[in-house]
């Protein structure tokens, strides 16, 4: 692991992206392909929550929708990990023990990452302690646009040595960033600190993930496999809400890292709201008919 | 209902539009002076769906009769149709373009069935841009005194137009529209191969009331062309095709009163230098090769790219080469469709055979072809230079010839090396550059940062061998006018 060569970073055109991302969401996908779809969808999901009023309860009940996503369903996969406060996460191990469902936390002073080295590394190594299987840390947005790119380069590098086992997703907050330049910038040095997953936003901050953002990052990785022979996962977070939208980032993500990528280990959904979007779609698929959204379990 | 996410790769499901609605006649007659009429030759042609190899219809062969008869209904119809109130003779060209968006999806499937190009290209690009064409020059047909003030703007006359097989109905709104918006009238003759949307349009110009003869569209191959450049009666010839045509046809009408405007053909030079955005400019080759398998006379068929770039320029594009998808003009996730005649076919394989012996080193992915139709997958040529064929000449197919270059004068050197002046493309994130390679490079048209770009508001056409004449925006104007 070395710091990226910033000069060798290419241009990218903000007209050029959208254009491609618009050919994206006009391909057609019906019948199996929908169906095979939506269910690569849901086992790529984390399912999230983070907010100020989090309980325990309210964990363990969204532990239990992880693994109970919808009876009437036969044969449908779990989602890939429950997202939670690095405060929740002994309780979330304990409820998915056996599931195969992974807890991940949110560290590093998340979500504004505005604090000390020091605390975000105890945050971290908390959560690593706790059981967490995957860290989402946050990166210094204010030392990224002040253009002190090796002081986040090394704050990456640095918590991904607590995380030992633990899977780093580097959490750009794209939404901050500005520019598309910035985001495949954040992106390269991200990815050379050690990141396992790079991930577009927090959910705190609007926008959240768009295509074009994400189309960035998935050639990011793009490049970086061809340096390096490595393969980094990519997670969109925040407004991803509909069936339809996440068929459209999974036809993105075939169309530039190809079917190697279209797995939970390498790709993943940072979402609350869209497993039952994606419920309703497959019964529909089922039964020919939308069912009321009361059918679909909110918790 | 088993758990698929993870045990197969995902592909899509075949998508194709529905074509339960579209009403073909098993026989279409000539359209002359508002109607439908048997042809004199009594002889009717094959029009082939290119993708499947079967007959979809028969089409009238016009013979001198034919074509006599056409322009002089073209001529008894100039006499009102040039002196009627101008806003008169827009509102019939705003109906008609109205009409073609109403009618735009049955458009898109017939210019998909009958010239084999992806319905995502004739839904979103051929048809949208033929009404808009009509939409433009509606506007402009009461306005011309402000177009030239001070010029008493009057029409030339009556108009022989012949277009191409590439973008039939498109191509029939750029030659059909400017020409009656200025009080000509008009006898056109699609391509060949290619017939069914302008006979449809025919329809459409019925249905429309526009006065008899204004619109006449006679079908026919080159020998009906040539009765119509050649007849006496007309004041305008305008051509979009070959160079070889376009040189027969300037040989034909020399010291005739006839005016003429001929877009022929190209052999873009597309140049990617090292600071440019490098994703984006890889997607833009793609678009400017492969856009409507490469039958685009202003297709980027020559890639230029900075040595210091070129080795992963050439990476990503054989990438993503790999992702397009070949196939059924009418599936919606269709890339690149069908080639679209045999006789197309043949030449762009006798390009690629002539690009392999002279040395030429050939990329093409692996793509599952259909076994009936005209099928050609995506290709790049490496290792060739300005001294290759396959560099110097138009092959009008989804062949791209890759070279190298060091410097900006040499690569303004090169592109401008060729008898064709069409179009450029120029790919760098330096607004300075841009401004030079616009200045120096001797083509109708020059995309910065991107590229295939129409709008009927801009002018269109070429120098040197590419042709003569501007379609598109005010310029189109001038072609079908007589300026004091």
């Amino acid at each position: 692991m070395s710091f990226p060569d910033l000069s060798k970073i290419p241009a990218i055109d903000k007209l050029g992206v959208e254009e491609r991302v618009s050919r994206f969401c006009k391909r057609s996908i019906k019948n199996a392909a929908k169906k095979h779809g939506l269910h690569l969808a849901l086992s790529m999901i984390d399912l999230t929550t983070l907010e100020g009023k989090d309980t325990e309860e309210k964990v363990k009940r969204l532990c239990y929708k992880a693994g109970h996503l919808h009876g009437s369903l036969e044969g449908l996969p779990n989602v890939a990990a429950v997202c939670v406060y690095p405060n929740f996460v002994r309780v979330a191990k304990k409820e998915l023990e056996g599931s195969g469902i992974n807890v991940a936390s949110v560290s590093t002073a998340f979500p504004s990452g505005q604090s000390t080295l020091e605390v975000k590394l105890s945050d971290t190594k908390f959560a690593v302690e706790e059981g967490a299987d995957e860290v989402d840390m946050v990166i210094s947005r204010g030392k990224f646009l002040s253009g002190e790119y090796n002081f986040v380069y090394d704050e990456i590098a640095t918590v991904k040595e607590v995380c030992g086992k633990a899977h780093l997703k580097v959490i750009l907050e794209t939404g901050e960033l500005d520019t598309l330049d910035n985001v495949r910038k954040a992106s390269d040095i991200a990815m050379y600190a050690g990141a396992d997953f790079i991930k577009t936003s927090t959910g705190k901050i609007s926008p959240a993930s768009t295509m074009p953002v994400t189309f960035v990052m998935l050639n990011a990785i793009k490049d970086y496999y061809k340096a390096t022979g490595i393969k980094i996962g990519m997670k969109p977070a925040g407004g991803i809400s509909t069936a339809k939208i996440a068929l459209q980032y999974l036809v993105m993500l075939k169309e530039t890292l190809g079917n190697d990528w279209m797995n939970k280990d390498l790709f993943r959904f940072g979402a609350s709201s869209l497993a039952n979007d994606v419920l309703m779609q497959l019964e529909k698929q089922e039964s020919g008919i939308y069912q009321s959204v009361d059918y679909f379990s909110k918790d | 209902m088993s758990d698929t996410s993870q045990t197969s790769s995902w592909s899509y499901a075949s998508a194709p539009e529905n074509t339960d609605h579209i009403v073909l006649k098993e026989q279409y007659d000539l359209f002359i002076n508002g109607e439908f009429i048997k042809p004199d030759s009594k002889k009717y042609f094959k029009s082939i769906n290119p993708a499947t190899g079967e007959v979809i219809a028969s089409i009238s062969e016009a013979n001198k009769k034919d074509v006599d008869l056409a322009v002089a209904s073209a001529r008894k119809a100039f006499t009102s149709w040039s002196k009627i109130e101008p806003k008169e003779r827009a509102k019939y060209i705003f109906r008609i373009a109205r009409m073609i968006q109403e009618r735009a999806k049955e458009f898109a499937i017939i210019e998909s069935i009958d010239g084999g190009k992806p319905i995502r290209e004739s839904r979103d690009v051929d048809i949208p841009l033929a009404a808009s064409h009509f939409f433009y020059y509606a506007g402009w047909a009461d306005k011309l005194e402000y177009a030239f003030p001070n010029k008493n703007p009057k029409p030339l006359g009556v108009a022989g137009q012949i277009i191409p097989w590439n973008f039939p109905l498109l191509m029939a709104a750029w030659k059909i529209a400017p020409a009656i918006a200025c009080g000509n009238t008009v006898v056109l003759k699609p391509a060949e191969t290619t017939s069914l949307t302008a006979l449809k349009l025919a329809e459409v110009i019925q249905e429309s009331g526009l006065p008899k003869g204004v619109v006449n569209i006679v079908t026919g191959a080159g020998k009906t062309g040539s009765e119509i450049v050649n007849h006496p009666d007309l004041d305008k010839i305008a051509f979009t095709g070959s160079t070889q045509v376009g040189k027969l046809i300037q040989n034909s009408i020399v010291g005739t009163q006839k005016k003429s405007t001929l877009e022929l053909g190209g052999k873009g030079a597309n140049i990617i230098f090292e600071d440019a955005a490098i994703d984006q400019a890889v997607e833009g080759i793609i678009n400017a090769i492969f856009f409507n398998q490469g039958h685009v006379c202003c297709a980027g068929s020559r890639l230029f790219v900075q040595e210091s770039v070129a080795e992963i320029v050439i990476d990503k594009l054989k990438d993503r080469m790999s992702s397009l998808i070949v196939g059924d003009p009418l599936d919606k996730n269709t890339d690149i469709g069908a080639i679209n005649s045999k006789e197309q076919l043949d030449t762009i394989n006798k390009y690629i055979k002539v690009g392999r012996e002279e040395g030429g080193e050939i990329y093409q992915p692996t793509c599952n072809l259909p076994s009936n139709g005209n099928w050609c997958p995506p290709t790049l040529f490496l290792n060739v230079s300005q001294s290759h064929t396959i560099v110097q000449e138009e092959i009008f197919g989804p062949v791209l010839a890759i070279q190298t270059f060091r410097t900006i004068d040499e690569v303004i050197e090169k592109a401008n090396n060729t008898p064709f002046g069409l179009s450029a493309g120029v790919w760098t994130e330096k607004g300075a550059k841009i401004f030079k390679l616009t200045q120096e490079l001797n083509a109708g048209v020059v995309w910065a940062n991107t590229y295939n770009k129409f709008d009927s508001t801009s002018p269109f056409g070429g120098y040197k061998e590419s042709g003569f004449g501007r379609e598109g925006g005010l310029h189109g104007l001038i072609a079908y006018l007589n300026v004091e």
